[in-house]
């Protein structure tokens, strides 16, 4: 039992936490969340260079790293600065291209390795809640090809994006895990239209309508039918990436609060000497060491060849950071009073940010429901 | 990062397991699974089994007939003995007194009092609280006043667990009025059959009689039983109350009751459904795994940092926070579980050999009773209020 991280991903871990603090502060963040673009080219080439992208992949595909305890490291820096950054999409549309991907399909992974290329993951739909089966997306032969119709939601930096990972069904009723096929899709694919948006925690997205886009043969990744194995794959990757990323927010904010309890004067003292506000301290700090031991435990077994124990691991994460997230948002935001309203303080972009990964790849509750529906049969 | 446990400690989890499935006796651990009340006897067996396994005494060195056990052996130990249904060590000597005789006593009270911990021969028990001193431990008023080679002990404890069961009592006793209230406490030794001293029970809200009060009028103790100095009991005090508590989650004992709780839904039936799949109740009981699993982990990182000479300290503080919560939610459960059957409560029913009539479903006689007697844990052990107090100075610095 060693709860040390290995010589290698320490100085990744320091690295780019000196990185984040010294290049990425708050000011840097701010003007690029808010930019037309949504995200720094030039920091994307940046992360790129200092191996933060290289260290979410395995060696076999071009990459460092790939392990859990590698993604945990790399989101939980870029947690603690609040990095827009498209490292989420470029972890699953990746995998997803390393996991199922011809050789040529392959080659899209040199440029987003070397911080040349946002691919993003369109997978969610509209009106179609967190359900990994759920996909109306429907892709029909066309040709030697595949026609798609369908819509989809919130895709990462989706005016940005080369490369679209589209999942659409090609079998089988709404909801069948079964008969869900996966796409690369290049942007500006004929009968693809973006509408983008910014988003509330930072950056942009947008949904994608896709009306009758004609794509190649092999724009098919992996077998026909045979894609919800991957995408339950590279999500699982993506829901201990954003568990990480949570992690390294819940302990800058925690920081920050436990700062301004300590200098802000009310009724003479320091407003840290009053019970009431120590106790909902506590509280906040007790449970971010137990969403720690919750990210420790989906990483430690992210690799783990049995499905359940996989992806309820994973999903007892979610349920945790979900929970505890939005708790340090609140508390944080009520322990600084009225200057956590503003958008001055970077605490409450920290807040905005906890709260939003609750609304991504599935919340609290359906991952609550999941970890019961995985649970093996009691005898 | 690693999770699991060495080959060496996987060896010493197959030993103990192996020692429990030869040596536990199986009706012992079917009161304790049962939830059926204890007596006095059955704790003094499974101590006698233990000690001459020579794994009684988990919390001292070899020297003094400990097991020397790691932090990590100690936690094996504990969750493996929780899931067997073993009956928990008594810890008022074992865990308490012997690590303070140890560091704060001297030659001649260890050699006296440790051998007669281990080998049964003397009940401890604990005279901390008072009516008046209960989170402001340090407010107590129970009095010693030297006279010649003894000290008069006059006032009152309470909360006195399993006191009717012991022959003797360590106590925090005034020794100095004046001062700080924590630099005028010593910390002695007490025969509970010298004259004056009466031991009264008081009735918990569940109808046991597990705590009491203890009276002190002109009590004559032998000034040699006083540990360390005068009026730097406080010492002792501290010392015990924050020593060995990395253990203090409970992780064992929560496993064990969450399976049962587990068992218990398969078999309840709701709506001609098993529990189990009612949405409401697993979602309940889906969220106090996860925390326990979450728990397993933080605890299991607290063992990893007192391995690197890291002495827990208010580390523990949030485990017996989470760890309260968790075993107060789980038996919540086994209360709600139950339904309507968690209310008839025949007392006589938690007796062993009971063959009178039984009533609701089994695990029912004792829901309710062992969810009001639980609510206990967040209030002893210093408070939960008081567990936020001490993270706020220790950690946070408030």
């Amino acid at each position: 039992m060693n709860f040390d991280h290995t010589e290698d991903r320490r100085m990744l871990s320091d690295m780019l936490k000196r990185f984040v603090a010294e290049q990425y502060a708050f000011a840097v963040r701010d003007r690029i969340a808010r930019s037309p673009e949504g995200y720094s080219a030039e920091f994307w080439q940046r992360y790129a260079e200092l191996g933060a992208i290289g260290a979410l992949f395995a060696e076999a595909d071009g990459g460092l790293g790939g392990t859990g305890f590698d993604i945990a490291v790399v989101f939980e820096a870029l947690g603690r600065g609040l990095v827009v950054e498209p490292f989420l999409d470029a972890l699953m549309a990746g995998d997803a291209i390393a996991a199922a991907g011809s050789a040529s399909q392959k080659q899209a992974l040199e440029p987003l390795l070397a911080g040349g290329a946002v691919i993003a993951l369109a997978h969610a739909e509209p009106g179609n809640g967190y359900e990994l089966a759920r996909v109306q997306t429907r892709a029909v032969r066309d040709g030697d090809g595949w026609r798609l119709d369908g819509a989809k939601a919130v895709v990462a930096q989706a005016e940005q994006a080369g490369l679209f990972v589209v999942s659409a069904r090609t079998a089988g009723d709404d909801d069948d895990a079964g008969g869900i096929s996966l796409f690369l899709v290049p942007a500006g694919a004929a009968g693809l239209h973006v509408q983008g948006y910014p988003l509330i925690d930072g950056g942009r997205a947008g949904d994608l309508a896709l009306a009758g886009v004609r794509l190649p043969a092999d724009a098919l990744l992996g077998q026909a039918g045979a894609g919800h194995a991957v995408l339950e794959r590279s999500t699982g990757k993506g829901l201990l990436a954003l568990c990480a990323e949570a992690l390294g927010a819940m302990d800058a904010a925690r920081d920050a609060t436990l700062e301004y309890l300590q200098t802000r004067q009310q009724f003479g003292v320091p407003i840290g000497r009053f019970q009431a506000l120590q106790h909902r301290m506590a509280d906040v700090l007790l449970e971010i060491e137990q969403a720690r031991s919750a990210v420790i435990n989906a990483a430690a077994q992210l690799g783990h060849a049995e499905r359940a124990a996989r992806e309820r691991a994973l999903s007892a994460a979610k349920v945790t950071i979900g929970r505890v997230g939005t708790l340090v948002a609140e508390e944080c935001i009520q322990l600084h009073g009225g200057i956590g309203m503003t958008w001055e303080l970077p605490l409450a972009h920290y807040a905005k940010r906890l709260v939003m990964i609750d609304h991504q790849l599935g919340d609290e509750d359906h991952h609550l429901a999941r970890f019961i529906a995985l649970a093996p049969a009691q005898a | 990062m690693d999770l699991h446990f060495t080959a060496e400690e996987e060896a010493f989890r197959a030993e103990v397991r192996a020692f429990l499935a030869a040596q536990l006796p199986p009706e012992l651990a079917r009161k304790v699974r049962e939830n059926h009340r204890l007596h006095k006897a059955d704790m003094q067996a499974w101590h006698a089994i233990l000690n001459a396994r020579g794994w009684l005494a988990s919390h001292w060195p070899q020297a003094y007939g400990g097991t020397g056990w790691t932090a990590v052996q100690k936690f094996i130990f504990e969750n493996e003995c929780a899931l067997a249904h073993a009956p928990r060590i008594v810890p008022f000597g074992l865990s308490m007194l012997g690590p303070v005789l140890i560091k704060y006593g001297n030659e001649a009270q260890k050699r006296h009092w440790l051998p007669r911990i281990l080998d049964g021969t003397d009940w401890w028990c604990q005279g901390y609280s008072e009516p008046g001193a209960g989170s402001d431990l340090a407010s107590l008023k129970t009095s010693a006043m030297r006279d010649g080679d003894h000290y008069v002990v006059n006032g009152q404890k309470t909360w006195t667990t399993l006191g009717h069961y012991a022959n003797m009592i360590f106590c925090l006793v005034r020794t100095r009025a004046e001062g700080k209230p924590q630099e005028g406490i010593s910390f002695l030794l007490v025969d509970m059959d010298t004259p004056g001293i009466e031991v009264r029970p008081i009735i918990t809200l569940d109808g046991e009689h597990e705590v009491n009060e203890v009276f002190f009028s002109d009590v004559r103790v032998p000034a040699a039983n006083l540990v360390g100095e005068e009026n730097r009991g406080w010492s002792c005090a501290k010392y015990l109350l924050t020593y060995e508590r990395t253990n203090i989650a409970g992780v064992g004992l929560s496993t064990a009751a969450l399976q049962q709780l587990k068992a218990v839904a398969a078999r309840q039936r709701k709506n001609g459904r098993p529990l189990a799949q009612d949405p409401a109740f697993a979602a309940r009981l889906a969220r106090v795994e996860i925390e326990l699993d979450n728990m397993r982990i933080t605890n299991l990182r607290v063992l990893a940092a007192a391995a690197h000479g890291g002495a827990p300290g208010a580390e523990s503080s949030m485990l017996k926070i989470r760890g309260t919560q968790i075993r107060q939610e789980i038996t919540a459960l086994q209360r709600r579980a139950m339904g309507v059957y968690a209310r008839p409560y025949v007392a006589q029913a938690l007796e062993d050999g009971y063959d009178g009539p039984r009533v609701g479903p089994q695990g029912a006689d004792s829901a309710a009773a062992q969810y009001f007697n639980y609510r206990k844990l967040s209030i002893f052990g210093g408070s939960n209020e008081i567990q936020k107090n001490i993270i706020s100075k220790m950690i946070l610095g408030l």
